[in-house]
């Protein structure tokens, strides 16, 4: 199976070892992995500030790059359900398959590649932030809002890591308050969301911050670093690429 | 300070500056939101019951003209007058009119958005009418000269201490208390002279049924009652939306009304007014405002499925924190978001940014609005229509052309990434929103392309 990796431009360009660890997951897991080097963005940052008109490069580009893949994936729940809700083209018939073979790291490990096992070690305690694009959008883990039977695809496999603690939160998948360009056109409301989301992973004593998309934790990180709090953050990938 | 006249972004710092305020507000709010989870799940149908009322809604929303013939047709033959308001000003003369054909000079009222929607009050008074809110939470703000800031709870950004300071000043409580049993007995000992000496009610309208030409009132005090039985004249307004097709359909949208608002199995009184009582007159003003407007927006059109639960504004994050009045309309929160648009782009422009995205609105919305959806949609033709800054129009282009290259976007963040390891100042400053409170991310010497091409092309 050939798979096409996407990276999120803000995790090429500041978290590359985000990058690195889910290239070594997807290699570690059998997948044939391949990372095309024209790639730039999704075109989220426009089209959620109300200029998806202005996404049409991005759009093209992105066609170019990942045609003929089986499937794509990548470890961001918004920019996946950027591409699977957004992605149009001159060449349609291929953003549609596009926008059908695409994947959040999660769920291609546990719905497509049906990972039972990882050789990954993390022995701390982990509080997992459910971002609300991979969780609401994707449908990643089952919401609080619905009363339909619980499931989490991150938890499934946190569950495959020896060691790890993970905590219950006091709210269980309330939004850190990043939203993209909110994080600074709503700053007062956006950094108090962080603030508070952030509080209640202190208040139960994690370790360790994860979560699916890199833009909520990036949030919380410079939330924890102005506190000087030693709490890190670390993308899933991280945690399940993991050893002692 | 007036957040009213503010842009949701300024305001919504303004309501931060105090945040011991902030944590009682969005924690009084999310209490509701857990009720609401609770009530909820002990419905083993919660979703069946979902779609069920967001199949009926589709139905009205498609046969909106019809059934709203059907339900003029019915309420006629019971006797109620009816009579249709294009826009808030014909709303508002026939109020007017109905109260001035009485001789009366006053009226008391209970709750009822569209009359927030339409400036009713202000509107009334300035005509030498009186008018007295006798929902309790409405009466409160109504004193402090303050629009609601919720549509279930018109009070909730308010604590005891204000509440008692306000009583002290119009009901002449004792200064300083803040005993909900004795400010709420003073009130109603206040309310019950009201209900006693007016001669014309106003309600709201929850539902209102073709089929019988009947509607009911739903109200938590029974404010709505005592104001209407009371009363020689009733009049009751509705947006045009509120129509059902069946009185049985009323076992769908009670049911998940009071659970979705306040996490009570049903509000404490549901009253189904049909006909006048003898020897009083009932009017019925069924209220357009914009709504056949909407119903033509493909993208937009359900919103009018809305049953003004306020759902959507117990579960906001943004809302929580933010407060009612950052959003300066009638409806706050996220529903208020995708329906003050269609009111007036301009002045409502910002509304639809006032998001995360998050879409916890969607999904605890008892009728099934794509809320957040209809955000971004609203965003899309609000920037498409020309309601953004020319300097975010020229940002957004530049940002387009930077990232839709990739020469250009690896050369972007080449030199981005060496100018904050090497000047971080640039960033690190007063005038970088991010920073006022979080710290930049570090940044590395090579992007993952870099270390990609080094180490595993071959």
């Amino acid at each position: 199976m050939k798979v096409g990796l996407f990276i999120p431009c803000y995790i090429d360009q500041f978290y590359p070892h985000v990058a690195i660890a889910t290239l070594k997951l997807l290699e570690s897991v059998g997948c044939e992995v391949d990372y095309p080097l024209q790639q730039t963005c999704c075109g989220q940052p426009m089209a959620n500030s109300g200029f998806e008109n202005l996404a049409g490069g991005c759009n093209e580009n992105f066609v170019r790059n990942f045609s003929g893949y089986d499937y794509i994936v990548s470890p961001s729940g918004s920019c996946t359900l950027h591409i699977k809700d957004h992605l149009h083209a001159t060449n349609e018939s291929e953003a549609t398959t596009i926008r059908s073979r695409m994947y959040e790291l999660t769920e291609f490990l546990t719905d497509v590649v049906n990972v039972s096992s990882l050789n990954a070690t993390f022995p701390y305690r982990v509080g997992l932030h459910q971002s609300c694009h991979g969780q609401r959008g994707l449908g990643l883990a089952q919401m609080t809002e619905r009363m339909l039977p619980p499931f989490s695809k991150p938890v499934q496999l946190l569950n495959l890591v020896d060691g790890l603690e993970l905590v219950q939160l006091d709210r269980r998948d309330e939004c850190c308050g990043f939203g993209g360009t909110f994080c600074v056109t709503e700053e007062a409301v956006s950094a108090k969301m962080g603030k508070d989301r952030v509080a209640d992973h202190l208040r139960h004593g994690v370790n360790y911050i994860t979560g699916v998309d890199v833009s909520c934790l990036m949030h919380m990180e410079g939330i924890l670093k102005r506190s000087n709090s030693n709490v890190q953050i670390k993308h899933i990938a991280e945690i399940l690429t993991a050893t002692v | 300070m007036n957040q009213l006249n503010l842009d949701h972004a300024t305001a919504s710092a303004v309501f931060n500056k105090n945040e011991p305020r902030v944590d009682w507000h969005d924690e009084t709010l999310w209490f509701v939101r857990a009720k609401r989870d609770r009530a909820a799940a002990l419905i083993p149908e919660w979703e069946d019951l979902r779609e069920a009322a967001s199949q009926i809604k589709n139905h009205v929303l498609s046969n909106m003209h019809d059934l709203l013939v059907q339900f003029e047709e019915n309420a006629r033959k019971n006797g109620i007058h009816v009579h249709w308001a294009a826009n808030a000003d014909e709303h508002n003369d026939i109020v007017l009119g109905i109260i001035q054909k009485t001789g009366a000079n006053r009226m008391v009222k209970s709750k009822s958005m569209l009359t927030e929607e339409c400036h009713m009050n202000n509107f009334l008074t300035s005509h030498g009418i009186e008018v007295i809110d006798s929902d309790l939470g409405e009466r409160i703000v109504q004193m402090r000269k303050e629009p609601p800031s919720h549509i279930v709870l018109p009070a909730i950004h308010l604590t005891r201490a204000d509440v008692g300071e306000t009583f002290h000043e119009h009901l002449g409580t004792e200064k300083g208390a803040t005993d909900p049993q004795y400010l709420t007995e003073a009130a109603r000992q206040h309310l019950r002279d009201t209900f006693l000496t007016r001669k014309v009610a106003l309600t709201g309208v929850n539902f209102a049924i073709a089929e019988t030409g009947g509607f009911v009132v739903c109200t938590n005090e029974g404010n709505a009652d005592m104001g209407a039985h009371l009363a020689d004249v009733h009049i009751a307004a509705m947006g045009f939306e509120k129509i059902i097709p069946r009185a049985e359909h009323l076992g769908v949208f009670l049911r998940l009304l009071a659970r979705s608002a306040t996490g009570q199995p049903i509000t404490a009184f549901s009253s189904h007014f049909h006909k006048p009582r003898p020897g009083q007159e009932m009017h019925l003003i069924i209220v357009d405002n914009g709504r056949s407007r909407q119903l033509g927006r493909t993208e937009f059109r359900n919103s009018l499925k809305c049953i003004r639960c306020a759902a959507c504004m117990n579960t906001c994050p943004v809302y929580r924190r933010s407060g009612g009045h950052s959003y300066h309309s009638a409806v706050a929160g996220p529903i208020g978001s995708i329906l003050a648009p269609n009111l007036d782009m301009k002045l409502n422009a910002d509304l639809p940014f006032a998001s995360t995205l998050c879409g916890s609105c969607s999904n605890v919305c008892p009728v099934k609005i794509d809320i957040h959806d209809q955000l971004y949609k609203w965003r899309q033709v609000l920037m498409r229509e020309g309601y953004g800054t020319t300097g975010k129009g020229a940002a957004m282009k530049a940002m387009a052309t930077v990232l839709e290259s990739p020469r250009l976007y690896r050369m972007a963040g080449k030199i981005g990434r060496g100018v904050l390891r090497f000047s971080p100042a640039v960033a690190e400053n007063r005038f970088n929103p991010w920073f006022n409170q979080r710290e930049m991310p570090a940044p590395p010497s090579e992007s993952f392309r870099d270390w990609y091409v080094k180490n595993k092309k071959s």
